[in-house]
């Protein structure tokens, strides 16, 4: 792109940040419009997992529901508690939003479409995911309020719990793919198992963890089973109490974005990101784009097929299950499969 | 040998998957919800919703201000005030009914000797003040102009068992 501006007659440093201003857009903006939809998608499937209809008013089949949302929320008023901290009260839902839209810069939309290519991306994305607990963290004690405080508190303990057994999970994919790159790690499926089929997950060895994969996932972006930072029947609404008007709907929207980062990131590991899932030349002529999306709602599905099944966990379930489970077995399979990749000589 | 069965049942997660083919099958089940808005549920003759004041079919007012609806109200939401009118006739020339403190027992319809208050078959008056709500004499005799006929017709289906 940044060529493409320097034929407008642009200075290379010019150009370069034109084209990355408008990348940034190009992402930020979809993915805006995208996370309305995919509220309005979710509440759509709860429903008919639920037996109901879900919103079906504003618009052909209640498209526009979260616009109508949007709006509303957009009109209310900001009340600011008068006993919170206003400044770190105002800063926690940028916060949120800003880390959550942050990690799509590395994420791979096509071949060689990203925004910016660096080759420890995948560390990047974990750096990333872990500041998201600041905001969270900080709306909970900007509130000075008891359940937006008990809530940050357990955010900060479940997020920081399963990043430690997903750092184990991403080290088992990087082994294989020996890059950090995310769009090497992409390509290093192509024609992964039995020589055509694009995906990590169908290789008996990284299958388990792409399961432990997919549950943390929930457990890092706290949604049900996890939900337990907003847990309705305890903590009202957990670190949101407080919070209306606009600064709720910037958690909101942080909160699904990243939902679709997860789902991004699931795709992007196991199940082959933007390549088709089979290695087969016709499947080529659609573009990798459209597979990611796909592969992207799918995956959005099972989020929601989930939260919409399983009850939510006990705390100390939770907990268990991240460190008596989770981190010993993500643990040993960092241990099974460098053991693998060095006797059959991977590291030649 | 459970044990065993057991550890393979917790690693396989077998009892979520069982869980999730459930919901699945029950995702492309036909709704169980009516389409609200548009698509509504039959009510029982006796259904007790919004009220009204009824005349005769000559335009007289039922209501003759014999208050028992007043005294039977458990909820003290009916203020009658009455007076002579030209003609001799008791008439009222205020009812009111708070209908932010109305618990929709029935209790005034049973004790009107007339049948001149009711409750209607209308559920759907939800207002956006509570000022709305405070109902008088002329909201009342309005709504009995408006749902007559249903509320006739509910009167008459349910006569046989009163």
């Amino acid at each position: 792109m940044t060529s493409f501006f320097q034929t407008l007659g642009m200075s290379y440093e010019g150009a370069w940040f034109t084209a990355t201003i408008a990348g940034i857009l190009l992402i930020a903006l979809p993915l805006m419009l995208a996370v309305a939809l995919i509220i309005y998608a979710e509440r759509k499937l709860w429903a008919a997992f639920a037996l109901r209809r879900g919103p079906n008013v504003v618009g052909p089949f209640g498209v526009l529901q979260s616009f109508a949302d949007g709006l509303k929320v957009f009109l209310q008023e900001t009340i600011i508690p008068s006993a919170s901290n206003r400044g770190l009260f105002l800063i926690a839902p940028i916060i949120t939003f800003t880390v959550a839209l942050m990690a799509w810069a590395v994420i791979p939309f096509a071949d060689g479409v990203v925004l910016s290519n660096i080759n420890v991306g995948l560390l990047y994305i974990l750096a990333i995911s872990s500041l998201g607990v600041y905001g969270v963290v900080i709306a909970g004690w900007a509130s000075n309020s008891k359940y937006p405080f008990y809530s940050a508190m357990r955010a900060a303990a479940q997020m920081i719990s399963y990043e430690v057994s997903i750092g184990f999970i991403l080290i088992c994919v990087v082994l294989w793919a020996g890059t950090f790159n995310v769009g090497g790690i992409v390509e290093g499926q192509r024609s992964h198992i039995f020589g055509f089929i694009n995906a990590y997950a169908f290789n008996p060895l990284l299958f388990p963890i792409a399961v432990m994969f997919l549950i943390s996932s929930m457990a890092e972006t706290a949604r049900a089973p996890f939900d337990l930072t907003e847990a309705e029947s305890e903590l009202v609404a957990g670190y949101q109490t407080e919070y209306s008007s606009m600064a709720f709907a910037l958690f909101w929207l942080g909160e699904y974005a990243n939902v679709l980062l997860m789902c991004a990131l699931n795709v992007i590991l196991f199940w082959g990101g933007y390549l088709p899932p089979v290695d087969w030349a016709p499947l080529y002529a659609v573009p990798g784009i459209i597979w990611f999306f796909v592969k992207i709602l799918l995956m959005f599905f099972i989020f929601a097929w989930v939260k919409a099944t399983v009850p939510r966990y006990r705390y100390d379930q939770l907990m268990r299950l991240g460190w008596k489970v989770f981190l010993p077995i993500s643990l040993f399979w960092v241990f099974l499969v460098s053991g693998y990749l060095m006797f059959t000589g991977h590291f030649a | 040998m459970t044990t065993i069965a057991h550890l393979i049942k917790t690693f396989t997660l077998w009892e979520f998957v069982t869980a999730h083919w459930l919901t699945l099958k029950y995702f492309f089940k036909p709704k169980a919800t009516i389409n609200y808005p548009f698509e509504k549920n039959p009510l029982s003759p006796r259904f007790r919703g919004e009220h009204a004041l009824r005349r005769y079919p000559n335009g007289e007012e039922r209501c003759i201000a014999c208050k028992l609806c007043e005294a039977v109200c458990p909820a003290l939401a009916i203020t009658i005030e009455s007076e002579p009118r030209d003609d001799g006739s008791r008439r009222t020339t205020r009812y009111d009914i708070d209908m932010t403190k109305c618990i929709y027992c029935g209790f005034c319809q049973e004790a009107c000797p007339v049948d001149a208050i009711v409750e209607g078959p209308n559920l759907e008056f939800a207002t956006e003040t509570r000022e709305e709500l405070l109902y008088d004499k002329a909201k009342l005799l309005d709504n009995g102009a408006k749902w007559e006929r249903a509320i006739a017709a509910n009167l008459a289906a349910d006569a046989p068992y009163r």
